[in-house]
């Protein structure tokens, strides 16, 4: 021991609390900074956030038909719509929509800058709570009261344009973010 | 307190002595003649080391001319090739997805990517992309071993760390085979199935262009491709693709350590006021 | 030192009902305010030291189990998507890797520091027997998990130490089939290995609970080896050892942290970055350092069943070592001539390490040319003296040695005086 017999009378005590929180700090400090890796060790991995894109050749669909695609694990709803389905969906007076938006919103500009309304691209999720909802042409209860998709799981209608119009799904079915890497294919993501 | 620090030293002498003899012992365990052992004085080694960017990338050029036709880095992606410390890493391309230099490289990639046509299920070989893993050169082991005198060339991605002291390990490989008979390695000391496969002049490594600040383009001139430049660029490489993480991982290592010792020193201090007036 | 009286007062109305419900606050506190010895050297730290360990490797391992797969075609390349491609990855995967080396470390001194002051004697046997439980299952958990990243080292030596079975009569390959779930080591081997190695360190944290209970029960083993007989011969363990305990963790980090980040390798082997090959076995298959003694006792024999039955004597000896030592005197430091034969069996452990990592046929110390003692005979040796020890040497000392004198008192002991022992550690 090198404490001689003066030390057991004097403490200098401020310089004793000073070292005790100073220790404490310093060790909180650390403590904090090894809990950010062991978090955010679970955010997506590099190899799952590179993996998010994928193309879909739009000339394979035919009219009146819809392919679906899986993209970042949900299914992208692909259809190639018949000159009734777009003009319903344009004729619909937007500001009684839930979710007021036009059918042009919800398309992206192919190569030329122009709008296609004949394919329209979604996210095949409903906005309820993520079932994916049925809307197969040719069979007429799948496509819900207005046409277009219905989620058979809560019971959610969905027009032509993906418009929410019925139900308990809060918002219009997704757009991905996609654009036309030529003049017949599209990529997601 | 005289006690405490001998306790300390010894303590810590003996885990030094412990810790330098296991790596003596891991490192003489390893294959290969030490006549014909060379030891590269690498920048990567030490607390501080790193990798050389332009090294990497010349050894990049190596492992794409030369090994890619036989050998696969299949725990790979091209995207990791921009990885931040990888050799192809772009400020600007912070997701090396985009980086147009790795699009380039996995688009022109000289083995296809095995991919099946999405209508109809049939195979359609295409271009690569970033995200794509490395190609293998062969469709399956049996045909990489058929192909090779009976013995598959093994992936490359780990190499370096699958031999004790890798990187010296893959350089004397690489420069070890006899002159009269290049099936033979005399560092290995024995026939391998890889014939010697670097010449003088074999690569014709490219002048590494570089942007000016000012927006001009310096232009680095790479050394000359000897048998010599051509090992040393690819294990470079290789240790790269065996430890990408090493850089990020030392420097890290450098703040935890000064922190540590900051923490032991208060440590040490408390300790000393918390037993001021007990004799222990 | 049982009976440590409760001091424990709650203060206020959410505690103290909660005091009559579940007294949790008075456990914690008393654990605080627990006396321990006043004299406790370094070596005690070990303890926090291993529970720090623990931690680490429970807290990692789940990690790492939320990013990996048991299965043969995807173990070994998910190890590399970890160290990657997975945020932090690779911090985390050298982490749990150094950190089982680290744990061993630990628990080796921890071990040493117990046979060297007796605290496997009355009446702290059960505080032995649980600590050599925690070891057993600690060497299970080690073996599991080098299997799951699948390489060169982790199958063959998963295909070794299985093969271990086949040398129990008549039932042997059935045995070794059904630990493996196959007739060698495949993918419902790594499943079920994957399984155990999750729940494994949730048993010893069980056991360290009861050792820890029990410990608090009989208290703590000093450097002096007698008990306190007085308050003046305890401190709280709060502030006094957590202050000491946590600077000993830190200097513990250090070595650690010097690992991960510069030599992550250095304790590992290379062929495991070789994915495993049922075809081709590494030429040199030695299994992770902190097996090596028992490997060299198990090579040390011809015969595959004694050799196996001489291992598992090894171990099982510890089990029984509060019978084998005959001293009433605990503390090496009061047993002149039994240190020494202490000494030489530390120093023997480190010999029989030696000789697991060599070829048996190799020279150890040569005599004259192309001559000497080769590592076969080397490990038989030092496998008869660790016998010996625990079997010959302790109890026979324990009767014929003449202790040094005692101190009178711990508190005595540390104010110094001629009774103090000999060198201090």
């Amino acid at each position: 021991m090198s404490d001689t017999e003066h030390s057991h009378d004097h403490v200098d005590e401020e310089k004793r609390d000073f070292i005790y929180i100073a220790a404490g700090a310093v060790a909180a400090v650390g403590a904090g900074a090894i809990g950010w890796p062991l978090v955010t060790q679970m955010s997506m991995a590099a190899d799952t956030k590179a993996a998010g894109s994928i193309e879909i050749d739009l000339s394979n669909i035919d009219e009146g038909s819809q392919v679906k695609s899986l993209w970042r694990g949900k299914p992208v709803f692909v259809r190639h719509r018949t000159p009734e389905e777009i003009a319903e969906a344009e004729a619909v007076d937007v500001a009684t929509l839930p979710d007021p938006a036009t059918d042009n919103e919800r398309l992206m500009p192919n190569k030329a800058g122009k709008l296609d309304p004949r394919f329209l691209v979604m996210v095949g999720v409903c906005t309820h709570f993520g079932c994916v909802p049925i809307g197969e042409q040719g069979k007429v209860d799948a496509l819900g009261e207005y046409g277009g998709w219905y989620c058979p799981c809560h019971g959610s209608h969905y027009d032509t344009a993906g418009r929410i119009r019925k139900g308990p799904a809060p918002e219009n079915l997704v757009i991905p973010p996609y654009e036309f890497i030529s003049d017949t294919v599209i990529k997601v993501g | 307190m005289r006690l405490t620090f001998k306790t300390a030293l010894v303590a810590a002498t003996a885990l030094g002595l412990a810790a330098f003899a296991g790596v003596k012992v891991a490192e003489a365990a390893g294959g290969g003649d030490a006549k014909y052992k060379k030891q590269v004085e690498w920048g990567f080694n030490g607390f501080t080391g790193k990798y050389d960017r332009h090294a990497m990338q010349r050894g990049y050029q190596v492992y794409q001319e030369v090994c890619s036709s036989c050998h696969q880095l299949k725990f790979m992606s091209f995207r990791h090739l921009g990885d931040k410390g990888g050799p192809f890493y772009d400020k600007k391309y912070p997701n090396p997805i985009d980086n147009p230099v790795v699009k380039y490289i996995a688009k022109n990639y000289p083995v296809p990517i095995q991919d099946i046509d999405w209508d109809t299920g049939e195979d359609l070989p295409r271009d690569g992309k970033p995200v794509d893993k490395f190609p293998s050169p062969y469709p399956n082991s049996v045909a990489a071993a058929a192909a090779n005198f009976g013995k598959a060339p093994p992936d490359l991605s780990v190499m370096a760390k699958a031999r004790p002291d890798g990187a010296n390990h893959i350089y004397s490989f690489l420069l070890g085979y006899d002159k009269d008979d290049n099936m033979y390695n005399k560092f290995l000391g024995t026939k391998v199935a890889m014939p010697d496969q670097l010449f003088d002049g074999k690569v014709d490594y490219e002048v590494i262009k570089v942007q000016n600040k000012d927006g001009s383009v310096k232009e680095i001139q790479p050394p000359e491709a000897t048998r010599e430049q051509m090992a040393k660029d690819v294990t470079e490489f290789l240790m790269w693709t065996a430890d990408p993480k090493m850089e990020a991982r030392k420097s890290l290592g450098l703040s935890v350590m000064i922190y540590l010792l900051i923490l032991a020193g208060l440590l040490f201090f408390a300790y000393r006021e918390v037993w001021r007036n007990v004799k222990h | 030192m049982s009976g440590h009286l409760s001091t424990y007062e709650p203060k206020y109305g959410v505690t103290k009902w909660l005091d009559k419900r579940l007294p949790i606050i008075r456990m914690g506190a008393d654990f605080m305010t627990y006396p321990s010895p006043r004299n406790l050297n370094y070596w005690w730290t070990f303890g926090g030291i291993l529970t720090l360990c623990l931690m680490v490797q429970i807290i990692t391992g789940v990690i790492l189990a939320m990013h990996y797969t048991a299965n043969v075609d995807v173990a070994f390349a998910d190890v590399q998507r970890i160290r990657r491609d997975v945020p932090f990855g690779w911090l985390i995967q050298p982490m749990h890797a150094v950190g089982a080396a680290m744990f061993f470390f630990a628990v080796y001194v921890h071990m040493f520091r117990g046979l060297y002051y007796g605290s496997y004697k009355a009446p702290r046997e059960m505080i032995w027997i649980l600590g050599c439980i925690i070891y057993l299952i600690m060497m299970a958990t080690a073996f599991l998990g080098y299997t799951l990243p699948w390489g060169q080292m982790s199958f063959w030596g998963a295909t070794v130490i299985s093969n271990f079975f086949t040398a129990v009569p008549f039932v042997g390959d059935s045995l070794q089939q059904w630990i493996l779930g196959g007739y060698s080591v495949d993918n419902p081997t790594l499943n079920r290995f994957f399984a155990l190695h999750f729940l494994l360190p949730f048993v010893i944290a069980a056991v360290v609970g009861l050792h820890v209970w029990a410990m608090h029960h009989a208290g703590q083993n000093n450097p002096v080896g007698i008990e306190p007989k007085s308050k003046e011969d305890t401190l709280a363990f709060h502030p006094y050892y957590t202050v000491k305990d946590a600077f000993a963790v830190v200097v513990f980090l250090l070595i650690f942290a010097f690992f991960i980040f510069y030599y992550p390798d250095a304790l590992g082997h290379a062929d495991n970055y070789i994915e495993a090959d049922p075809l081709a076995t590494p030429a040199h298959i030695v299994p992770e350092w902190y097996f090596l003694p028992f490997y060299a006792i198990l090579r040390a024999v011809p015969d595959k069943l004694m050799g196996l039955l001489l291992m598992v004597g090894a171990i099982a000896v510890l089990f029984i070592l509060p019978w084998l030592d005959t001293s009433k005197v605990r503390s090496m430091r009061f047993r002149p001539v039994t240190r020494i034969w202490f000494i030489l069996f530390l120093i023997n452990s480190f010999i029989l390490g030696w000789c697991g990592a060599a070829t048996p046929s190799d020279i150890a110390i040569p005599m004259g040319e192309d001559k000497g003692l080769n590592f076969l005979w080397l490990s038989r040796i030092s496998t008869l003296y660790y016998f010996a020890y625990f079997l010959l040497i302790l109890p026979i000392m324990g009767m014929i040695e003449k202790p040094k004198e005692l101190p009178e008192s711990i508190t005595k002991s540390v104010l110094g005086g001629a009774s103090s022992g000999g060198a201090a550690s």
